[in-house]
């Protein structure tokens, strides 16, 4: 046997930690991995801090600069986001060749999914809008314009990048007044991005449901689509697969009612009525002539069974 | 009907106070409130997006956060902490999992031919009473080695065995033994689950390993061809790994080395023709002389009997044949041996 020794854990804790490592039927929320390029600019820089503050705090944040370049090898970034249990990454960086880089990413199975290049042409920060912000830990409202997002494949696996990058975590039950952030994305006839914050102002309109108004609050940014790396549709759709314990299967026979109660059905096989025991009465006793003729004709039915059975 | 028409001429005019919340789209949205998404395929106004971008973008998304939040409230409510909270359904779009869904744990190979056997566990009892102890000990685990020590502070030595040796240091390694045993058990248990192929020869890395499994990896890496490594060159003072498994190790090795080959066969094609066509006659000189011999009396007998009768000469004839072995040795008696030569077949019979 020639195998790397593979301990077993020797405390509770290290098995807990160990446990935690194997894939999960309910996984948690993913966390964001924030890396710095070779080289970065100042409006990359604000950005990624910016996106730093929308997704506070399911991320987390390298500061050194790293010489990766994603799209040539992905194994370090690989690396990164395993060792920091990230199952997203942006990447920013700034070359003469692609000014003001922004990779957009994510992993599966501690391996690259799909990655998408995105240029910055515009850029609004957080801080340049003097205005009231949201709190943390905000659910956000996804917003997509525009007919383009379901054209292309590229643009439908963005669009599903973004969703899974800044939906946060999906919940059961969202408090009405929490609802307070608003982010859209817009795509253009040039295949331009641009995507807006908003917060959220509930007013009031005379009904229960309030009338939306929108300030914006940033970070507000215009992208241009670079290179791109998706997942092969195979591995796109195994990546999707959902456990069997969480798909929802519809239970028969159980229904509940309008005023919130289940009812089930329960199906019972036919009753055998031949057999049934109704009322004894005297009346419909049978007479000493009839049993007899009854106890004959079972002598009569056995012989002949008998008779058969001997042939 | 005065009232009626004043209350909703009222609710009337307090509405018009107010914003709308109604929005009408060319194209219907497509929401997924579980997600808190909301997708508007209409088309764009460029002409109003390049004129006034900012404020364009801000009324669309307005329009669309509105028919989500319509959507919103709408849905079921609960009173969580003096708090008014609505239960969002499952949302419809499936985003990619962070690991794959985890299967059943794969069955150790016991496991496994214990469900093939329906040999099921049996539950052993904690605590077992000791009568030489005279008190409950442990079957296992805590104190169960001190009980072990208190009860087996003498050791019988065999017969059969060196009375010099240790019985305790050889219980500790019969122990040890089944340690190790049990964790080769353990890992190739991981490498079945994981479908690995792991190598058969045991290499652990250049750090760890000793001379003898290096040598035992080289001498199987080398024959691991086609030809079990009939044709490999040799190193200089090159050692060949031996002991107990090394030859088992070895892919193939019950399988002969192939005889088809470059060089050497034809070497050997030509030694066995050589061979044959260079044959020369064995000449048994003794055979000969006796052959000549008779021939020459044959001769003599027959000039002999030139006018006298053919009986003599047969019996010449007899005698010359009788007396020409076949080899120039005589026959033993009597010793029981089964000439093979002579094609005799069956059972001697006495």
């Amino acid at each position: 046997m020639s195998l790397l020794r593979i301990r077993k854990p020797t405390t509770h804790k290290g098995k807990k930690i160990l446990l935690a490592r194997e894939p999960q039927i309910h996984e948690p929320a993913k966390n964001t991995l924030f890396i710095e390029g070779r080289k970065c600019s100042g409006p990359i820089k604000q950005a990624l801090k910016d996106l730093y503050h929308i997704k506070k705090p399911l991320c987390k944040v390298l500061t050194r600069n790293n010489d990766i370049s994603p799209f040539e090898d992905a194994s370090s970034l690989e690396f990164l986001t395993r060792k920091n249990d990230c199952a997203l990454f942006m990447f920013g960086s700034t070359s003469k060749k692609r000014p003001d880089n922004l990779i957009l990413g994510r992993i599966f199975e501690h391996e690259l999914l799909d990655m998408v290049e995105l240029g910055i042409k515009y850029f609004r920060g957080l801080g340049e809008f003097k205005n009231e912000k949201i709190g943390t830990c905000v659910k956000p409202t996804l917003i997509f314009n525009g007919p383009k997002w379901n054209q292309t494949e590229e643009l439908r696996r963005l669009r599903n990048l973004f969703i899974d990058t800044f939906h946060r975590d999906t919940v059961e039950a969202i408090r009405l007044q929490g609802i307070e952030h608003a982010l859209s994305f817009t795509v253009t006839e040039d295949n331009t991005i641009m995507m807006r914050s908003y917060k959220i102002l509930l007013k009031k309109s005379g009904q229960r449901t309030p009338r939306i108004e929108l300030t914006e609050i940033g970070p507000s940014m215009d992208f241009t689509i670079r290179r791109t790396k998706l997942a092969s549709e195979d591995l796109f759709k195994q990546s999707r697969k959902q456990p069997r314990e969480v798909k929802v299967t519809k239970k028969k026979n159980v229904e509940p009612d309008e005023l919130g109660n289940v009812h089930g059905r329960i199906h019972v096989g036919k009753q055998n009525i031949e057999s049934l025991q109704t009322r004894k009465m005297k009346g419909l006793k049978k007479t000493p002539e009839e049993r007899k003729a009854e106890r004959l004709k079972r002598k009569v039915a056995l012989k002949q069974a008998k008779l058969k059975e001997s042939l | 009907m005065d009232v009626v028409q004043e209350v909703l001429e009222k609710q009337k005019r307090d509405l018009e106070r107010y914003k709308p919340i109604i929005v009408e789209k060319h194209l219907e949205v497509r929401n997924d409130v579980g997600m808190m998404l909301c997708s508007d395929p209409n088309d764009l106004d460029e002409k109003v997006l390049k004129e006034n971008k900012e404020d364009y973008l801000r009324e669309l998304t307005r329009d669309n956060v509105q028919l989500l939040i319509n959507e919103i409230w709408e849905l079921p409510t609960e009173r969580v902490d003096e708090c008014i909270v609505a239960k969002l359904p499952a949302p419809t779009t499936v985003l990619p999992r962070i690991r794959k869904v985890p299967g059943p744990r794969a069955l150790t190979k016991w496991e496994k031919f214990a469900k093939e056997k329906g040999i099921k566990k049996k539950k052993k009892d904690k605590k077992k009473f000791d009568e030489v102890l005279d008190k409950w000990v442990p079957t296992y685990g805590y104190r169960k080695a001190d009980a072990e020590k208190q009860k087996e502070w003498v050791l019988e030595v065999p017969k059969n065995v060196d009375p010099m040796e240790d019985m305790f240091q050889k219980k500790i390694d019969v122990r040890n033994e089944k340690v190790a045993k049990n964790e080769i058990q353990r890992m190739k248990n991981i490498v079945r689950a994981k479908k690995i192929d792991a190598p058969r020869a045991g290499y652990l890395g250049p750090e760890v390993a000793d001379s003898k499994t290096l040598r035992t990896v080289a001498t199987v890496a080398k024959a691991s061809t086609a030809s079990v490594g009939k044709f490999q060159e040799k190193l200089p003072n090159e050692k060949q790994a031996r002991g107990i498994g090394v030859k088992e190790l070895i892919p193939g090795t019950k399988r002969k080395a192939s005889h088809i080959g470059g060089e050497s066969e034809k070497e050997e094609n030509l030694a066995l023709i050589k061979s044959i066509l260079n044959k020369k006659p064995k000449i048994d000189v003794e055979r000969a002389i006796s052959l000549q011999k008779r021939d020459d009396r044959i001769e003599r007998d027959q000039e002999q009997a030139g006018g006298g009768g053919k009986k003599k000469s047969k019996k010449g004839g007899r005698k010359g044949r009788g007396g020409a072995p076949k080899s120039g040795k005589k026959p033993k008696g009597g010793m029981g041996q089964r000439a093979v030569k002579k094609g005799g077949s069956g059972r001697k019979r006495r």
